[in-house]
């Protein structure tokens, strides 16, 4: 296994495996902030105490059972060319800040890329557990699980008052954020989610598009993530954000009916114009092949659309991200030979739902 | 209606707080909501994703303590000795330089910690084992000794007396795990 491994690989696990509750929920994801204690935070760490860090890091994966997680890579970031970065932070297993801005950052990824470890990042290890579905319980457990080990080589920064010590004053505690990835349409068709967001912030967890800038959602899909670190239990976090989620799930069902009932003609079209699009443009942007995606996603959650897997939106989401297309074009893109690219791989990606059948 | 904090100032604040799907009436005076880390809520809980936005908080907050501090002494300067950061580096990056700065700076995290999550400031998670079962023996002892006080000050001296007893069985316990090592 190598670097190439996961730029090559484009299809993480989260990605293409259907979990509970997929119909609206396309991803869990746990993160655990951990620092050594001997250390300076990366805000102001040494050059040599950011390289004794990824030595130490070398040294435990040698030691690691590979059979408890699969197997491990150590990806350091100045190793990686521009665009190899670009492709791991679209896929979601680096953040843009360990990419941009951290000389001395480097990552951990299982085989199959459920798990990674960020390196130098914010914190000095950021351990993530990326599960497909509504899976906050599994995910929370296998990044305990991961905790645990990494805590037999590693003293990490602890005080009985705050928790785990973090860089951030906003981490501390648990050092735990759990997230949610959420498609829903239903929500922003009924002119819902404006009334929506505003009452879930109201209760400590913040709401954002993950594509997309500024209060856009691209895609109609959107994170929630607790926003409340310290002071409550692991467990109690992930209950009160699984309780919200599922609060949310139940919501965006009785949007998608009420649409059922009140303009079911009008939805069938809609979805029918939008698969046409992405099966018929040689030119598409960013946005629009986003909304259409996202109708053709829920024209087969609802049933309009049979026979093709629902797992395209993810997928297609992720591969026509500006990395991926120029990874595969083998150089730089400029933003209108990317439109052709992404126009072509969209209809060439439904053509194989087509041969399937 | 007097402020429920102090008793003494009016409620100029009034609102709802909602904390694990339970509602609470909250009625403050603006300095013990100030105190109480409550203000930031109330100004659009929502704007506390951004780490940007931290150093405005803990700006406001150090206007209120500077004010207090400048009239005992002038020009102490908050440091960590560990990494040498400044409290006030600390106020303009929001980020801390190391472990020991949580220690440093301590008297003034409180506020900010209750600000940002929610009211809270103690930890009640996740405890590396190496550190060892006592912690979480000991904080079950501490909060029952509150509860303990708590009661008294109320005259619920049967409902005491069954709180003493399980802070006694709690400390024989922490004394034995501590004689068997960890
Ligand atoms: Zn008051
Ligand atoms: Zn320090």
């Amino acid at each position: 296994m190598s670097h190439e491994h996961f730029i090559n690989q484009a299809i993480s696990s989260w990605m293409s495996e259907e979990g509970p509750d997929s119909d609206i929920i396309l991803s869990s994801r746990i993160r655990l902030a951990r620092n050594f204690n001997e250390y300076n935070f990366p805000t102001l760490y040494a050059p040599e105490e950011a390289k004794e860090i990824i030595i130490k890091m070398e040294e435990i994966l040698k030691k690691l059972d590979v059979n408890q997680f699969g197997r491990m890579e150590l990806l350091k970031i100045n190793d990686l060319q521009q665009l190899e970065k670009m492709v791991l932070v679209e896929k979601h297993l680096i953040s843009p800040q360990l990419a941009e801005s951290s000389p001395y950052g480097a990552c951990l990824v299982t085989e199959n890329e459920d798990v990674s470890i960020m390196v130098n990042e914010e914190d000095h290890i950021r351990i993530q557990c990326l599960f497909p579905g509504l899976q906050l319980t599994e995910a929370l457990k296998a990044a305990n699980q991961i905790d645990d080990l990494l805590e037999s080589f590693i003293h990490f920064a602890f005080d009985e008052k705050h928790g785990y010590l973090t860089s951030c004053p906003t981490n501390v505690g648990t050092g735990l954020r759990g997230s949610v990835m959420m498609h829903l349409p239903g929500l922003i068709l009924t002119h819902q989610i404006n009334r929506i967001i505003p009452a879930i912030n109201q209760l400590g967890l913040a709401v954002r598009g993950i594509y997309g800038e500024g209060s856009e959602a691209l895609g109609n899909i959107f994170q929630i993530s607790n926003q409340i670190t310290l002071g409550k239990s692991e467990e109690d976090i992930v209950e009160d954000l699984h309780g919200v989620v599922n609060q949310l799930i139940s919501q965006e069902r009785s949007a998608r009916e009420a649409l059922r009932k009140t303009s079911n003609i009008q939805l069938e079209d809609r979805v029918y114009r939008s698969y046409g699009i992405l099966a018929n443009s040689r030119i598409i942007e960013s946005k629009e092949a986003a909304r259409c995606l996202s109708d053709v996603r829920l024209g087969i959650d609802m049933g309009y659309i049979q026979n093709t897997s629902k797992n395209i939106l993810n997928e297609l989401m992720i591969l026509t991200q500006p990395g991926f297309l120029q990874q595969y074009a083998g150089g730089p893109l400029r933003p209108h030979e990317r439109d052709i690219r992404r126009a072509t791989l969209i209809r060439e990606r439904l053509l194989l739902e087509l041969d399937k059948r | 209606m007097n402020c429920q904090e102090c008793n003494q100032r009016p409620a100029t604040l009034h609102f709802t707080k909602i904390i694990n799907g339970e509602k609470t009436e909250v009625h403050l005076c603006e300095k013990c909501a100030q105190e109480k880390g409550e203000l930031f809520m109330l100004n659009g809980g929502s704007g506390f994703t951004f780490n940007h936005l931290l150093a405005g908080l803990l700006n406001l907050d150090t206007s209120f303590q500077q004010q207090n501090q400048d009239a005992f002494h002038q020009e102490e300067v908050l440091q960590c000795d560990h990494c040498s950061m400044t409290f006030q580096q600390f106020i303009k990056i929001g980020r801390f330089g190391c472990s020991h700065c949580y220690e440093a700076f301590k008297e003034q995290l409180v506020p900010v910690f209750k600000r940002l999550h929610g009211g809270n400031w103690a930890h009640n998670g996740k405890i590396p084992k190496r550190i060892g079962g006592g912690i979480h023996l000991r904080k079950r002892i501490e909060e029952f000794k509150n509860q303990l006080k708590d009661l008294i000050s109320r005259e619920e001296f049967e409902k005491a007396a069954v709180i003493r007893d399980e802070i006694r069985s709690l400390e024989k316990e922490l004394n034995g795990s501590q004689e068997g090592g960890e």
